[in-house]
């Protein structure tokens, strides 16, 4: 306040067109320095080695439930047997994370030793040299890398070798309440298509008792909406690139896919859907607000699992599908080892604890065989114990993750890789761009054609470098 | 940053017409102490933009390393022909104009009552700044979650009486929750400085108009508008150059949707460069949002300046 006040006497005075440039150029300044921040970050090597002979690693992982036990259990399943390796977390929301980790590597800024990554990053980043190769740690046969799930373990990895390992691994499917479909006199088909889960979505809408028949993701960030909206996309026939890469989202197909989602959400739909991504859909889930939820093959081990409210009320189907004969999604979220990581050992020693078969055991110790990170491990799912206390989900867990091709999961062939993705670099860029008309679509701030036809202009200049 | 500068430089062109011209090495030495002061201003603004003009003219996009190479305008031919980075300039006139406007009317009238002796006068006064205090990212996540949600929000369960039902305030409402919050957030700077205004006033002169029986609004118009003019002018011009820049309420509430909506220039620019990680891009949005507000500030400036001064309301 003291320097405020000088300065209003300063101006008060004669000669103002020279304070008049002066206060300018200060105006000047200050965006020079903010813009210039943007452009030329460095940051210090996040990680050191400590007096005593001890590594420090920096982990980034996601905000995602799993995860924050992975942090609670470090201290003492982690760091009790590993003296010499102090773990520190950095944890951010899905679409913050990308971009923290994306720039980390590709300006070899060294902020993060252990990344989380997904599928989609494993083949530019491994060319561009942004990721160890972990072939030969893997090959320990302690950690048994053969015990990873075929699908998972193919997607993280790039020429026959291996760059990340899958703390979880998930394809989407279908979640409903039991008991309200039973009080509502309906059942669930064994296969559901999209159309007869909408029309059970509409019975079980009960606005007045702030139940949503379903709950679909809107949020923006092509991790967030577009994961569940692109499987609709494909098995309504519709696919964002055709094989001469020519962009195909207002093609009839992609329009009445993205119809149908917006029109679903609005009829049955969670209220501010705009706003829902994986953890606010959970979180409605758990406070029984919605009936129905549509996402991550994941969200079971913490809705069926004690302290969740709802457990053991669920019940689950495979992804909903029109045109194609499964529409899951092939997800992992795994932790990979910075390319300019310099305690590349260390941070092996806690990626090979976090997803080793004895974490599972430990985490299902403290919190139950339900809730252990599911989509790895083979062997999880021989467990009886896992199979007794996850039967309800395990087995079409498994069998989603099972059935996915990533190639081709429409019905026409696509000249990339990725079922709810592009695996082309641009897409982080292009899908959020995307996503926010369809978050503007779902709000109701924009026409479904509109945004469309818009995201179609964006995803033509993407496009260009490919053709 | 900037309250500094124009504090401390004004005096030193004006005492060199007083005073007889001393000998050019004295200037210099004179002039030393502040060499540091100019040494650091130089490192921490004019290199790094230089640098930023330099990325400006190259393709460098971090997605495809080994493809850096200049390209001589083209960015900026790219830029101007992009329909987000128009719809961003009009959303940050939005997101600095009516902000500013709103906080600068609801802070003089907060401070007008600020000024009066009341019961609790400090309590009321710490509580009016405290959204100032407040970090912005906490305050913006206030907002999104515990006021404007659609589920769990206090607003719609204030308004539910009254037959507002699950308003998904954010996304229909987008750009007058982003003005709100920033209004919000601004309004006690806005009334820290009228009040300082208000509370140099001499108390002589209205007194004295009192006793000649002008009324309150009388006095209001006739003394202390234009006594308040140099503080709500510097307002205006602080409250710009940090609005402008909005960035943190708009990252965390609407992340620049639905659509566009809410994306500003700041926003855009964030996006382009560490979404996209097209730095060569961001850099030219950068050089061309300087060269803008160096040029809008200096004409607006000098319009406001000459309107008030033309209406005879210097003091």
């Amino acid at each position: 306040m003291n320097v405020g006040s000088t300065a209003v006497a300063g101006l008060s005075n004669r000669s103002r067109r020279r304070r008049l440039t002066l206060r300018v150029v200060a105006a000047g300044a200050v965006m020079t320095l903010a813009l210039s921040a943007c452009s030329s970050s460095k940051h210090s090597s996040g990680s050191s080695t400590g007096s005593s002979g001890s590594t420090t690693i920096k982990v980034a992982v996601v905000d995602n439930p799993l995860m924050t036990t992975i942090e609670k259990l470090t201290s003492s399943g982690f760091s009790a047997s590993h003296p010499n390796v102090k773990v520190k977390f950095v944890t951010l929301d899905e679409n913050t994370l990308r971009d923290q980790v994306t720039k980390d590597v590709a300006a070899g800024g060294g902020q993060f030793d252990v990344v989380m990554i997904g599928p989609n990053d494993i083949p530019t980043w491994s060319k561009n040299g942004w990721i160890k190769d972990l072939t030969s740690y893997a090959s320990d046969t302690n950690y048994d890398v053969n015990d990873i799930i075929k699908p998972i373990r193919d997607a993280l990895s790039s020429s026959g070798k291996l760059y990340a390992v899958p703390f979880y691994g998930e394809s989407s499917f279908l979640m409903y309440r039991k008991d309200l479909l039973q009080a509502a006199g309906v059942t669930m088909p064994a296969n559901p298509t999209w159309q007869q889960v909408a029309d059970i979505a509409k019975k079980l809408n009960n606005p007045s008792k702030g139940v949503s028949g379903i709950c679909l993701r809107g949020k923006t960030g092509w991790g967030e909406n577009l994961a569940a909206l692109d499987t609709v996309v494909n098995t309504f026939g519709g696919q964002w690139f055709n094989m001469s890469w020519d962009p195909q989202l207002t093609s009839p197909a992609f329009q009445e896919a993205v119809t149908f989602y917006v029109n679903l959400i609005h009829d049955a739909g969670e209220t501010g859907a705009a706003n829902d991504g994986f953890n606010e859909c959970l979180n409605n889930m758990e406070q029984g607000k919605s009936a129905m939820w549509y996402d991550a093959t994941v969200a079971a081990s913490t809705l069926d699992a004690p302290p969740s409210p709802i457990a053991g009320k669920l019940g689950f189907a495979p992804a909903p599908v029109v045109k194609t004969s499964a529409s899951g999604w092939l997800w992992a979220w795994a932790l990979s080892i910075e390319g300019s990581s310099k305690h590349a050992d260390a941070a092996w020693q806690f990626m090979n604890w976090a997803t080793s078969k004895d974490y599972i055991k430990y985490d299902a110790q403290k919190n139950g065989w339900a809730a252990v990170p599911p989509g790895t491990r083979v062997s999880t799912y021989q467990n009886p114990e896992y199979q007794k206390a996850a039967g309800d989900f395990a087995a079409l867990t498994l069998k989603s993750i099972q059935s996915v091709d990533v190639n081709h999961p429409g019905v026409d062939p696509q000249p990339y890789s990725g079922i709810q993705y592009v695996g082309i670099p641009e897409f982080a860029d292009l899908g959020t761009k995307v996503s926010q008309e369809m978050t503007a679509a779902i709000a109701g701030q924009e026409s479904v054609s509109s945004a469309l036809s818009k995201s179609q202009g964006y995803a033509k200049q993407v496009a260009q470098s490919y053709k | 940053m900037t309250t500094s500068t124009s504090t401390v430089a004004p005096p030193a062109p004006e005492t060199r017409h007083v005073a007889v011209r001393p000998p050019r090495r004295q200037g210099w030495l004179r002039r030393l102490p502040l060499l540091p002061a100019l040494v650091f201003v130089v490192v921490v603004t004019q290199i790094p933009f230089l640098l930023t003009v330099w990325y400006s003219l190259q393709s460098w996009n971090l997605l495809h390393p080994g493809t850096r190479h200049f390209v001589g305008l083209r960015n900026y031919r790219t830029i101007f022909s992009d329909s987000i980075f128009r719809t961003a300039i009009g959303n940050t006139l939005l997101f600095t104009v009516a902000p500013v406007i709103l906080s600068i009317v609801i802070g003089t009238c907060i401070a007008l009552l600020l000024d009066r002796r009341v019961f609790g006068r400090g309590v009321l006064r710490t509580l009016i700044i405290s959204p100032f205090l407040v970090m912005p990212a906490a305050a913006a996540l206030v907002w999104k979650f515990t006021i404007l949600d659609p589920v769990f929000g206090m607003l719609n369960y204030v308004l539910k009486p009254f037959g507002v039902h699950h308003v998904d305030w954010i996304n229909t409402h987008s750009q007058a929750t982003i003005i709100t919050v920033l209004t919000w957030q601004w309004t006690p700077f806005m009334v820290l400085i009228v009040l300082a205004g208000l509370q140099s006033q001499s108390q002589d002169i209205l007194e004295a108009a009192r006793v000649d029986g002008a009324g309150a609004f009388r006095i209001f118009r006739s003394l202390t508008l234009p006594h308040l003019r140099p503080y709500l002018e510097l307002g205006i011009l602080l409250g710009s150059i940090y609005i402008v820049q909005a960035f943190d309420a708009i990252f965390m509430i609407t992340s620049g949707g639905p659509g566009q909506k809410t994306t500003n220039l700041p926003y855009y620019i964030y996006e382009v460069a560490f979404r996209a990680f097209d730095i060569g891009r961001a850099s030219a949005m950068g050089v061309v949002v300087v060269i803008a507000t160096i040029v809008i500030a200096t004409l607006a400036l000098r319009l406001v300046s000459s309107l008030f001064s033309d209406e005879g309301m210097h003091r």
